[in-house]
């Protein structure tokens, strides 16, 4: 599973990154995390607000750290 | 069959019971919330001169009783504030925002996007993705300026705090010239027609965006979504507060009358100008520069110098100029902060004048 966490660097960005790594240690589900900072890939995705999760090209959650029960739903999908 | 419909019937019993319950107990802290709004005074005014050995009459005792007083109040607005705006916002997305405005006439959209900007949740690090999305929709350039100008401006923190300290009507106007700015910028960036110096990668980006699931959100996920608000924001902003207050309360108690009336009065022309110079550098959010601004006011400074001021530090900084920097060229950047910039002084002017 191809998990993205799009956002330039803010606390929240971070914050998402962070605990979706959590949970996928938590779960031990197939996943890996990539962050993508730069601005123009950002918008490529077409999102309006950041930090933004996208797994498998969905947008899941967009403008706020997602909740811990959400990204372990994410993940057993 | 039967058990089926007996289900759904359970269901909306149950989703009933649970708005009656929790408005009931909004009610009832709603109450409990005026309670102990209204014995502030009195509390403040007992815990400095009865806890703590201090002279009443004296500078510190003006100053400790001024901080004792409004640190609890302005959390106390801001916690409502927030909380309310947070229900209102769970209604607003980007997304819809961005749906609504494209497409609509220039005037029109300008005074939709600024007061769409209250209410969308906004935050300044997304500001980039938001302008991209926007301005790839149809969004004219102008209206999606006025969004970005009336989004940090005029915000429930900026209202909340300005009600609290210096009452509706300075709270009042501060909405309503911050509207105004937006919506006339906006216009003028729009008329002059500078879609050429926005970036050229921006205008190549896809506007495709790939589609999210539409949430559907019950009454207790908008409280809670509001709840979430609450402690998010407050979370945020409760150190500015507190010194913020802590500023005001030394100013309060430690600097004579009047002494602001030379500097920021409405006697001297150049203090509008000077203010808005020193204040577009300055990055602070609305919590930290607002307690100033009373503590500014009291001792004899004039509110269009003050509301200039206030303006300039919220709506125009420096940060978010490097941030905007990636999609706008130098000269449209230029004109956005000049733009803003002429707006804010003719509104300091204009308020010195008639108050």
């Amino acid at each position: 599973m191809e998990i993205k966490v799009l956002g330039p660097g803010c606390a929240k960005c971070n914050k998402t990154e962070k605990l979706i790594q959590e949970m996928i240690n938590e779960t031990g589900a197939d996943a890996r995390v990539e962050k993508i900072t730069d601005m123009m890939q950002i918008a490529s995705f077409g999102v309006f607000a950041t930090p933004s999760v996208i797994i498998d090209n969905q947008i899941k959650c967009s403008g706020k750290v997602p909740k811990k029960e959400d990204i372990k739903k994410w993940l057993a999908q | 069959m039967k058990s089926e419909t007996t289900n759904i019937e359970n269901k909306t019993i149950k989703n009933r019971f649970v708005i009656m319950a929790t408005l009931l107990s909004g009610a009832v802290a709603l109450y409990l919330w005026w309670i102990l709004y209204h014995f502030l005074p009195t509390l403040s005014a007992w815990a400095t001169y009865s806890l703590l050995p201090i002279q009443q009459g004296s500078h510190l005792g003006a100053s400790v009783e001024f901080f004792l007083y409004d640190t609890p109040k302005v959390m106390m607005l801001l916690f409502l504030v927030v909380f309310g705006v947070g229900i209102i916002r769970s209604f607003f997305t980007p997304e819809k925002t961005r749906a609504f405005l494209s497409g609509k006439s220039e005037f029109a959209g300008n005074v939709l996007a600024a007061l769409l900007g209250i209410i969308t949740p906004f935050c300044s690090c997304s500001a980039v993705p938001l302008f991209i999305g926007f301005v790839t929709a149809g969004v004219p350039l102008g209206v999606t300026f006025s969004f970005l100008i009336a989004a940090p401006m005029v915000n429930e923190i900026a209202l909340g705090l300005l009600y609290g300290l210096l009452g509706w009507k300075v709270a009042a106007i501060y909405a309503g010239t911050g509207l105004f700015i937006a919506i006339f910028a906006g216009w003028i960036i729009g008329r002059l027609k500078l879609e050429g110096d926005i970036e050229d990668w921006v205008t190549q980006a896809n506007g495709a965006a790939m589609s999210m699931d539409e949430e559907k959100l019950t009454f207790y996920d908008r409280v809670i979504y509001g709840w979430d608000a609450v402690k998010e924001i407050i979370g945020r902003v409760w150190v500015y507060v507190i010194l913020g207050i802590a500023v005001g309360a030394g100013i309060h108690g430690f600097v004579p009358e009047g002494v602001m009336a030379s500097i920021m009065g409405k006697d001297s022309w150049w203090s509008v100008p000077l203010s808005v110079l020193i204040g577009v550098p300055m990055y602070s959010n609305a919590a930290g520069i607002i307690p100033v601004v009373e503590a500014l006011l009291g001792k004899g400074a004039a509110l269009g110098t003050v509301l200039a001021f206030m303006m300039s530090v919220i709506a125009l900084s420096l940060p978010e100029m490097v941030i905007l920097r990636k999609v706008l060229k130098p000269k449209l950047i230029a004109v956005f902060i000049g733009v803003v910039a002429s707006g804010i002084l003719l509104v300091g002017y204009i308020f010195n004048m008639i108050i």
